[in-house]
C-alpha cells in the first residue's frame, strides 16, 4: 500500500467515513477527531467531570486494534521504546492543550475545513507555522534520541487497554460517564463506530497517514506522498457534505468551534510545532501504539492526561471562545516547547560540550 | 561510499539524517534501518533525489544499498 494510490484512497475512506459517522449521530464537523474522541474518553473514565464531553469513543479503540491486528499480520508490530518518554508525555500534553484551544485535532480541522468552517483556514495557518518551526528545530539537530525493542508483553497492553474499554462502553458500568447532552452525547451507533475505526486503524496502518507530516514532508523533502492522503480527506469530505447538505461556509456559528482568530491560530502553532517533535500526529500516535510503539503509548497517556488537565483548569475553549486560563497555558506551552526544542537540539549540546572542554 | 546508521531513530529522523549525507553527493550510500516506515520514507526520498536503491532484509534490519 506504499503508492499514491493507496493513501489517495485511503483519504477518501477517511472522508467518507467522516461524514457518515457525522449522519449516523456523531457531532457536526466531527466524525473523526482524535483530541476530542481522546478528551471524551478522558471524561467518561471520570478524569475530568466537564459533563458535556464524556464518552467512551469506539473510533479511538478501532483504530489501535485496526493497526495491532495488521501489523501483527504484516509482521510489523515491533515493540519499542524509551526515546525520551516523558518529554514525549510532556509533549502530548501541550499538543492536546493546543487543540483544545483550537476545538479539534489536525485531522478535525480538514474535516471542519470541508464541512465550510473558514475558522479552519486560520487553523491551517497556525498548524504549519508551527510545522515550520518544528523543521526548524529538526534542521537545528533535534532529537530525542533513539529507541530501544522492548519485550513483547510491554506491546500488548495497550490493545488490551482498548479492548477492554470496549467491553466497558457495552457493559456500561454506573462508574463510567455518559453525556446526557452536549457534544459527548452525540454518537453514532457503537458496533458502527467501532467498525469504522478499525478500517481507519487498518488503513492508516498500512499507507503511514499523518496529517502533520504531510505538510512536513512537502516543505522539508517536497515529497507529496503524505500530503495527497490529506488532500483526499478534504475532497472527499467535502464532497460528503454538499451532498447531504452539511456544508454551511463561514467563520460564525459553525459547530463545536469559536471564531477567535488569534488563538485559533496559537493552538494550531502549538499542536503542530508538538506534533513534529514527536513525529507525527495524533492519529499518528493512535497508529504506532497499536504497532507497539511504547513512546508513542506514553504520547497518548499525556495526551489523555492533558484532556483532563485542560477541562479541570478551565484550559479548554468553547463555542463561546477562549478561556483566560486557556490563553495562558497556550503561551506557557510554547514557551515549554521552544525549550524542549533547544534543549535537544545541537545548539544546547554543543554549548554544553564547549563548557566542558573548557 | 558512505554508511548511514538510522535504526532506532523515531520519524522523520532516518529520512534527514539520509538527506544530511546525500547532501554531499556521494556516488553510493548504505543505510541501515530498522523500521518499514523508515525504509518507505528514505526510499521515496532517494527516488527523488536521483539514486537507483535496492532493500535486503536481513535479520531485524533493512539494509538499503544506493547508487547514482
Amino acid at each position: 500500500m506504499d503508492s499514491k494510490k493507496g493513501i489517495i484512497f485511503t483519504g477518501a475512506l477517511v472522508g467518507i467515513i467522516a461524514v457518515l459517522l457525522v449522519k449516523l449521530g456523531n457531532p457536526k464537523n466531527m466524525g473523526f477527531c482524535i483530541a476530542c474522541f481522546i478528551r471524551d474518553i478522558s471524561g467518561g473514565l471520570g478524569f475530568h467531570r466537564a459533563a458535556v464531553v464524556q464518552y467512551l469513543r469506539p473510533e479511538v479503540m478501532g483504530l489501535v486494534l485496526g493497526s495491532f491486528a495488521v501489523a501483527s499480520l504484516k509482521k510489523e508490530f515491533n515493540v519499542k521504546g524509551g526515546s525520551s518518554p516523558f518529554i514525549r508525555f510532556t509533549l502530548g500534553v501541550t499538543v492536546m492543550i493546543g487543540a483544545l484551544m483550537f476545538l479539534g485535532c489536525p485531522l478535525r480541522m480538514v474535516l471542519r475545513l470541508a464541512g465550510g468552517d473558514l475558522n479552519a483556514i486560520v487553523g491551517i495557518a497556525g498548524f504549519t507555522f508551527g510545522i515550520i518551526l518544528g523543521i526548524a528545530s529538526l534542521n537545528k539537530g533535534f532529537s530525542l534520541k533513539r529507541n530501544y525493542k522492548l519485550p513483547k508483553s510491554e506491546g500488548y497492553i495497550f490493545p488490551v487497554m482498548n479492548i477492554f474499554l470496549v467491553v466497558l462502553l457495552i457493559l456500561a458500568p454506573s462508574f463510567i460517564f455518559f453525556s446526557e447532552k452536549g457534544p459527548g452525547s452525540m454518537h453514532a451507533p457503537a458496533l458502527i463506530a467501532l467498525a469504522c475505526g478499525l478500517i481507519v486503524g487498518i488503513l492508516s496502518q498500512r499507507t503511514r497517514l499523518c496529517m502533520v507530516g504531510g505538510i512536513r514532508d512537502l516543505i522539508l523533502f517536497k515529497d507529496t506522498y503524505l500530503i495527497s492522503g490529506f488532500i483526499a480527506i478534504l475532497v472527499f469530505t467535502l464532497i460528503g457534505n454538499l451532498s447531504l447538505g452539511y456544508f454551511n461556509m463561514g467563520f460564525e456559528a459553525q459547530p463545536v468551534a469559536h471564531s477567535d482568530g488569534l488563538w485559533n491560530f496559537l493552538g494550531m502553532v502549538l499542536c503542530g510545532w508538538s506534533s513534529v517533535l514527536l513525529g507525527g500526529c495524533p492519529m499518528r500516535q493512535l497508529i504506532l501504539s497499536g504497532e507497539g510503539n511504547t513512546d508513542s503509548v506514553i504520547t497518548v497517556i499525556g495526551m489523555f492526561v492533558g484532556a483532563a488537565i485542560c477541562h479541570n483548569f478551565a484550559l479548554a475553549a468553547s463555542p463561546k471562545g477562549p478561556s483566560p486560563n486557556g490563553k495562558i497555558a497556550v503561551i506557557a506551552c510554547l514557551l515549554v516547547v521552544g525549550l524542549i526544542s533547544y534543549l535537544n537540539s545541537d545548539m544546547a549540546n554543543l554549548k554544553s560540550k564547549g563548557k566542558g572542554v573548557a | 561510499m558512505i554508511k548511514v546508521d538510522v535504526r532506532g531513530m523515531s520519524c522523520p529522523q532516518p529520512v534527514l539524517i539520509t538527506k544530511n549525507a546525500v547532501n554531499s553527493n556521494p556516488k553510493e550510500i548504505e543505510i541501515i534501518a530498522d523500521d518499514n516506515t523508515a525504509v518507505n520514507n528514505i526510499s521515496r526520498f532517494l527516488k527523488i533525489s536521483g539514486y537507483k536503491y535496492e532493500v535486503n532484509e536481513i535479520k531485524e534490519d533493512y539494509i538499503i544499498n544506493a547508487k547514482k
